[in-house]
């Protein structure tokens, strides 16, 4: 490369927060002149009318919200699973999404079978770990070194693995999730506020709280102790973790295992939502906006992606979505990512990749 | 957990069974194909509907010997509720023979319907599919009784009306249509924006994304700002359980919410616990196992262990709502063998059959059915014949009747389906003319 393109001229624009700050400029500029122009048009109703509702029924913006809160800590805890197998393996763990499906089915099968809810509980933990082993054994120490584009076919593989031994096993039947049995709180508290009324369900709180919880215990564990340093550090280069003697495979045993944990956790708290069955698998697919805006490397990003894209997608649905047609939510949040990225390519907390030519 | 690896593998042999047997028994029995999706995000509709279908036909097969001394080979063929493996069913029942072909969701039904008029294999849209295909003089092999979705639609507006004391009492309500984001979902809008437009109620259009099925907390949200004076749910698989549940959580009267008949599943209202006492959905046949012909099925079928439902699930809703459309397919075959004097029809023969069904209330008596549905009639030009249909109710442990058979509004649906059949023709260029005479008998 040249030594000019080397050291650029000082451009004002190249600096994404000025970029950004224009850009915000604009849009207010537009918005007043736009409001000047119609004064119930389009624009309007873009630009205006959402921010009279937000103002108008003060109690439905602090529900959607918490709706969105709620939403965030779950999609962040999913995020955090697939963030820890990239961060040890170099891959997007595909299967996430029917490990989440495999445990929560694992968890309610035993139960139909007559297994205590908790001891269920226990044994889904411990499958889930003998899955972690086995995928270390057969599919990941196999690989050590190849391309990280076969480790990512790989989760495929496994995946419809799990599909079909999921089935085989369980049967495709839509099944229950166990939610008074493992005590979690039934019903809503309604709080008056604001003139109007915001109702929290139990299980939605009980949800945050678990998941917070989980994803500060992650944190902790990965951020602050030897195996968090050892992850690190296969992160960085198998080869050379390796040469310190650190254990690749221990390490991928350990991920993988706490990818089946958050991916249990996962499972019971979309199933309450819902019910169990093959379906939860599109959920995970819900981390992968909050993955591209946080970075697929970082913790942190993993959790305020989470939490910007559950809260900005169900504002979005709520106050614009009825202006085309409703049900935006699924593709506002990549689009939410998108915006972020052309900011900071790799992420809000991603690694900044340098690769000099 | 035995039970159930015993019944996969069980499921497993069969499909391999089915497969290496078909050719050779070609000649003495009568193929019929039919898509199941017992796997994927719909498998808890799909599973009992595949159930009820297969065990009708066992059950003629142990019971009768098949039909007019003809065994029924029945053959599965798995989709996953997914469109694009449905072509790969439909080319493979073509290759088989199939009398007829049952596409069992609205994507692969309209994959199927250009194909099928090439190719002249009847494909029967039982209460599901294009609406349009109804006119009979531009879909002759389109065959979608006892009623389209349209008409569904339109006994929601009834049943509104009902409730609310007379059709002019409609006018300043709200009608939330809460919909799946494809095909199938978005079938009955036409029709409910010209219902609103006429009577003077609002429409609300609550999309929900494959994607987001269980993932509606917005879209509830939007509903309590709203604050629609009726739901009417057209959903499928896990949707529905979420809607129901969702309802319950957001406080909305839960007997206000009218899911159409795919959202009446035994599986989609328990998930609501007792609270979801109340929920609606409409049918068109009734739940339970005490008609003889589902002790028919328990005595031949279930009995002798050749049912993959367990035994208990065998009269839930959607596994009657198989042997209601198992029983269209073999009616349409004794018709056909009828007018053809054959005892093995073929796909031609059996589109006569079906063009001329005629199911009346003595025939369901004779099958068991007394009570069970509405007498059926299709005719050469209208392939549907607009049937009657009722609300049931969920009385917290099974489906019951809660209204009378309600006719759907004909008067406003037909002249609609007829104009876009015809915009249907008009917009795929070279869509064959219609060349297949009408029965005298019709």
């Amino acid at each position: 490369m040249s030594d000019v393109a080397a050291r650029p001229a000082p451009n004002l624009l190249s600096n994404g927060w000025i970029k950004a700050g224009l850009i915000l400029a604009g849009i207010v500029l537009a918005s007043i002149v736009g409001a000047q122009l119609d004064g119930s048009g389009t624009l309007h109703r873009v630009l205006i009318d959402p921010f009279q509702q937000m103002a108008s029924a003060p109690d439905l913006l602090v529900q959607t919200i918490w709706e969105g809160l709620v939403s965030g800590v779950l999609y962040a805890l999913i995020a955090l699973g697939f963030v820890l197998i990239f961060k040890a393996s170099g891959v997007f763990n595909f299967a996430q999404g029917i490990m989440v499906v495999f445990a929560a089915l694992t968890l309610v099968g035993l139960y139909e079978k007559g297994v205590p809810a908790f001891l269920a509980v226990i044994l889904t933990l411990g499958v889930m770990f003998v899955l972690a082993v086995t995928i270390e054994r057969v599919v990941l120490r196999p690989l050590v070194n190849q391309p990280d584009i076969i480790l990512f076919m790989a989760t495929f593989g496994i995946t419809y693995f799990l599909i079909g031994f999921g089935e085989s096993v369980f049967g495709g039947n839509p099944k229950q999730m166990i939610t008074s049995e493992l005590y979690l709180p039934k019903g809503a508290i309604d709080a008056k506020i604001l003139g109007g009324f915001v109702s929290f369900q139990k299980i939605d709180i009980a949800a945050a709280i678990i998941a917070s919880i989980m994803i500060a215990a992650l944190a902790v564990f990965f951020q602050y102790t030897r195996i968090g340093r050892a992850l690190r550090a296969v992160a960085d280069s198998h080869k050379a973790a390796l040469s310190v003697g650190i254990s690749l495979n221990q390490i991928w045993v350990i991920v993988w295992f706490t990818a089946g944990i958050v991916a249990l956790i996962t499972g019971i708290m979309w199933g309450a939502r819902s019910d169990v069955s093959f379906a939860l698998e599109i959920v995970a697919l819900k981390a992968l906006p909050v993955l591209i805006l946080g970075g697929f490397t970082s913790i942190p990003g993993a959790i305020v992606g989470g939490l910007i894209i559950g809260i900005g997608e169900k504002i979005g649905e709520f106050y614009w979505g009825p202006l085309i047609g409703g049900g935006i939510e699924s593709w506002l949040a990549y689009f939410i990512a998108l915006g972020f990225l052309l900011f900071r390519p790799q992420g809000l907390f991603g690694d900044k990749i340098i690769e000099r030519i | 957990m035995k039970t159930s690896l015993m019944k996969g593998a069980a499921l497993g042999a069969l499909l391999a069974a089915g497969a290496a047997v078909a050719p050779a028994s070609a000649q003495d029995s009568i193929y019929v194909a039919n898509n199941a999706y017992r796997t994927g995000p719909f498998s808890g509709s799909g599973i009992p509907i595949g159930d009820g279908m297969r065990d009708y036909f066992t059950m003629l097969n142990e019971r009768d010997g098949g039909i007019g001394g003809v065994k029924i080979n029945f053959e599965e063929c798995e989709t996953g509720y997914d469109t694009k493996k449905s072509i790969e069913c439909y080319e493979q029942a073509k290759s088989k023979n199939t009398v007829v072909y049952s596409p069992w969701s609205t994507g692969a039904t309209l994959a199927a319907i250009p194909r099928a008029h090439i190719d002249k294999i009847p494909i029967l849209s039982m209460a599901y599919g294009l609406s349009a295909s109804a006119d009979g003089n531009q879909f002759p092999w389109v065959f979608i009784p006892p009623l389209t979705y349209w008409d569904g639609a339109s006994v929601m507006v009834r049943h509104m009306a009902n409730e609310l004391g007379g059709m002019d009492k409609l006018k300043g309500k709200k009608l939330g249509l809460i919909h799946l984001d494809a095909p199938f979902g978005k079938e009955p809008i036409p029709v409910l924006e010209n219902l609103a437009k006429k009577y003077g109620f609002e429409l609300k259009l609550y999309p929900v994304a494959a994607a987001d099925m269980q993932n509606q907390g917005s879209l509830w949200l939007s509903i309590r700002r709203d604050r629609p004076d009726f739901l009417y749910n057209q959903g499928w698989g896990a949707m529905n359980p979420t809607a129901v549940k969702e309802a319950i959580k957001n406080g909305f009267p839960i007997n206000k919410l009218v899911g159409v008949w795919w959202a009446g599943g035994d599986d989609d209202a328990r998930a609501g616990g007792a609270e979801a006492k109340g929920y609606k959905s409409l049918s068109f046949h009734q739940a339970g196992a005490n008609f003889p012909v589902v002790q028919d099925i328990i005595k031949h079928v279930v009995e002798k262990g050749k049912s993959l439902a367990p035994k208990e699930k065998v009269g839930e809703n959607l596994y009657n709502r198989g042997v209601y459309n198992s029983m269209l397919v073999a009616e349409a075959i004794r018709n056909a063998q009828r007018l053809t004097g054959k005892k093995v029809i073929n796909g031609e023969d059996m589109r006569r059959g079906l063009e001329t069904l005629n199911i009346t209330e003595a025939r369901l008596k004779e099958l068991g059915m007394e009570g069970f549905a509405a007498p059926v009639k299709v005719a050469c030009t209208d392939h549907s014949g607009h049937h009657k249909a009722y609300v049931a109710e969920w009385d917290g442990t099974k489906w019951t009747k809660a209204s009378d058979w309600m006719d759907p509004l004909k008067e406003e649906v037909r002249p609609l389906i007829e104009a876009n059949a015809k915009d249907y023709a008009e917009k795929n260029a070279g869509w064959p003319k219609r060349s297949e005479p009408c029965e005298k008998s019709s």
